[in-house]
């Protein structure tokens, strides 16, 4: 005779308090990848020491535009392409916080691509996590600026002969100091990778590989989001410290991840700081931490 | 509340209207500017560029004016008060935040100097052809405030108010300069800090959790939290419910919009800013704003001169328009002139107002200058006819 026991299930989700449970279901499909995303996002956010009061969390538009309003932080799902902007304005004005952008692949490098680049440019003090799926998603499976060649996607329905970005290469020719790439399979290596970069300071870069099985596998036949995790499973390639020149996305290609960047430079605020205190000297009023507010 | 010393040059000064449009917004409180370099509107963000680093304030000059708007939007939401300059084309490109902006109720000030258009048009000359998309120039149903300065002194004057009601409202307001009035140079006078008036950020005493971003609860404007406060809000340009989370439906889009129409509409008297003189028993009455306004009041003296019993009306706050007094107006006057750069924006409005109780003339001018007042005086006196 024996018996069986169950472990109690705890009354939670670990995670729960880092989501606005009252927003559940959310809206991403089944084997969608950026729900495992946000549990590593979620699960670094736990690990780390960070006041989560002071964290806010920015999103643009689309898929993975809708992260913002699943987390429980201070959320802003702002307009399409501009959450890098928008996160600049909040860092600015108070320079305390600190600012995460989590955006998708068209949010951030087809219309916000001149921001992005801007940002890195200036090593802007914001983390910036972009989930690219190889589509515009939301809105039924467009050619984005990461679509690889000859993939078919519906503007591109004899397959895209564009040459998609290298988006780590971009990032860090840009002058970006943390450049990361993972898939959404490779959750303990993308949860560390995340805590780490909210550790560093500058602009951070973390690009995140994630199936969109309801439109680029379907168009491309390449089966379910299981079917693309085992692809990644069989085709990703960790390379830390590559040659960010070497990281190319071909058509159902290997995929290199890695960390690939992680140096310190001084950031915008850094550079603008001790810049005038060089020149200025005393004369030089910094805005204040909490920010430049008038308040009774 | 009085302003913070920090940001006032007090004295007496010869200021062009970008440099005391400048000095206004830092005498208001004003510390976050984010910025595109556009003619004739780049003196504005140099001034503030020179002075923001010894009074605790932050200019960036940013990318392109769609993130100079965002970023202000984003800065919005720490307290701090936020500016951005423009010119027309400039102005084109941050509309799509400037919805953003009234979406989320957010506290910002634009400033347009503007230039002749369309397109690249008069970069460095004369126009008043923005006035209408300062109004509608967002997509969607929306209210915004605009006002427009007519010298360096106003300049300087009404950034003060351009602060206040962007703060008491929760819109962004749009100051609608005109490149004479940017490039003219005058006295300004700056009062001291304990002169100045400013509406301060007022936040929520509720405590997190029991916090809703965008409850009402009968007043006007939801209450402000800030970023960083431990109030874990959400807000969205999605329409949304008083949680600030999305909800599609007819329902809470009526709920949502209309809120943000009729916080200006059903308050449209208390923002209303008109000057008039000798309106009273007039025959004409000439309606203008910015630059024109002084140019016009030249062709009224000259149409005075041949008997006719001219009064003005000067647009001082622009939008929301003061419908009411033209309908007053209307039933009393033979006409309205109305003189701008442009070829006929403001003088619809007045043309709505009258409901052909009286005509609304409109005394056009392409851009590049300002009008002959000979030829308002012209208008003027065929009107009284």
């Amino acid at each position: 005779m024996s018996t069986t026991t169950k472990a109690p299930l705890p009354e939670e989700h670990p995670i729960a308090p880092f989501l606005r449970m009252d927003r559940m279901p959310h809206i991403w499909c089944p084997t969608c990848g950026i729900g495992t995303i946000v549990k590593c996002f979620a699960t670094a956010l736990d690990e780390s020491d960070l006041d989560l009061d002071k964290t806010a969390i920015v999103s643009g538009i689309g898929c993975t535009g809708r992260v913002a309003g699943y987390m429980n932080l201070d959320a802003f799902h702002t307009t399409h392409g501009r959450a890098i902007p928008f996160a600049t304005g909040l860092k600015l004005g108070r320079p305390e916080l600190q600012v995460v952008v989590f955006s998708g692949d068209g949010d951030l490098s087809g219309i916000g691509g001149n921001h992005f680049i801007h940002a890195a440019r200036r090593n802007m003090d914001i983390l910036v996590i972009l989930v690219n799926n190889f589509i515009y998603g939301m809105t039924g499976g467009q050619n984005a600026p990461t679509t690889p060649t000859t993939a078919r996607s519906s503007t591109m329905p004899f397959g895209n002969f564009e040459r998609p970005f290298n988006l780590p290469h971009l990032a860090a020719s840009c002058g970006a100091t943390f450049v990361s790439r993972w898939t959404c399979l490779h959750i303990r290596r993308l949860t560390k990778c995340m805590r780490v970069a909210l550790r560093r300071k500058g602009f951070r870069f973390i690009e995140v590989i994630a199936p969109c099985s309801t439109l680029y596998a379907r168009l491309n036949r390449l089966g379910t989001g299981l079917n693309l995790m085992q692809f990644y499973h069989d085709e990703a390639e960790i390379r830390h410290d590559a040659d960010t020149r070497e990281l190319d996305i071909g058509f159902q290609d290997r995929i290199v991840c890695g960390n690939f960047i992680d140096e310190e430079r001084p950031t915008y605020l850094e550079m603008m700081h001790s810049h005038y205190e060089e020149v200025l000297g005393d004369r030089f009023v910094p805005m204040p931490p909490e920010g430049g507010w008038i308040h009774e | 509340m009085k302003t913070d010393p920090a940001g006032v040059l007090t004295g007496v000064h010869y200021l062009d209207g970008d440099y005391a449009c400048g000095e206004g917004a830092m005498a208001a409180g004003c510390r976050f500017v984010a910025g595109y370099p556009i003619t004739p509107s780049t003196e504005v963000v140099e001034r503030i560029s020179q002075r923001f680093p010894m009074t605790g304030g932050t200019f960036i000059q940013m990318e392109d004016e769609l993130a100079s708007m965002a970023a202000v939007v984003g800065a919005a939401w720490t307290g701090t008060k936020v500016m951005t300059v423009t010119s027309g084309p400039g102005f084109s490109l941050m509309m799509e935040n400037i919805g953003l902006a009234t979406m989320m109720e957010t506290p910002c000030v634009v400033v347009n100097v503007q230039r002749g258009g369309p397109s690249t048009g008069l970069p460095t000359m004369v126009g008043q052809g923005d006035m209408m998309q300062a109004r509608w120039g967002s997509h969607g149903d929306y209210e915004v405030i605009a006002l427009s300065p007519q010298s360096p002194q106003e300049a300087f004057d009404l950034m003060i108010d351009a602060f206040n009601l962007s703060e008491t409202w929760r819109v962004p307001v749009m100051f609608m300069m005109d490149e004479c009035v940017g490039h003219m140079t005058e006295k300004v006078v700056i009062p001291p800090a304990d002169e100045i008036d400013v509406v301060p950020r007022t936040l929520s005493d509720k405590k997190p959790g029991e916090y809703l971003p965008y409850a009402v609860n009968g007043r006007p404007v939801p209450e402000f939290v800030r970023a960083g406060d431990g109030y874990r809000f959400h807000t969205t340009g999605l329409t949304h419910d008083e949680r600030g989370y999305p909800v599609m439906s007819v329902e809470c889009q009526e709920e949502n919009v209309h809120r943000l129409m009729n916080k200006i509409r059903l308050n449209a008297d208390q923002i209303i800013h008109i000057e008039e003189e000798d309106t009273d028993g007039a025959d004409v009455v000439v309606m203008a704003y910015g630059i024109t306004a002084r140019v016009a009041r030249m062709g009224i003296d000259m149409a005075r001169a041949e008997g006719v019993k001219v009064g003005f009306l000067r647009l001082i706050v622009v939008w929301p328009f003061p419908e009411e007094r033209i309908r007053e107006l209307a039933k009393k006057v033979k006409a309205f002139v109305v003189p701008e750069i442009n070829y006929g924006q403001m003088v619809l409005e007045v043309e709505r107002c009258a409901g052909g109780k009286a005509p609304a003339i409109l005394v056009p001018h392409g851009g590049g200058g300002v009008h002959d007042p000979a030829t308002i005086c012209q208008a003027i006196v065929e009107a009284s006819k």
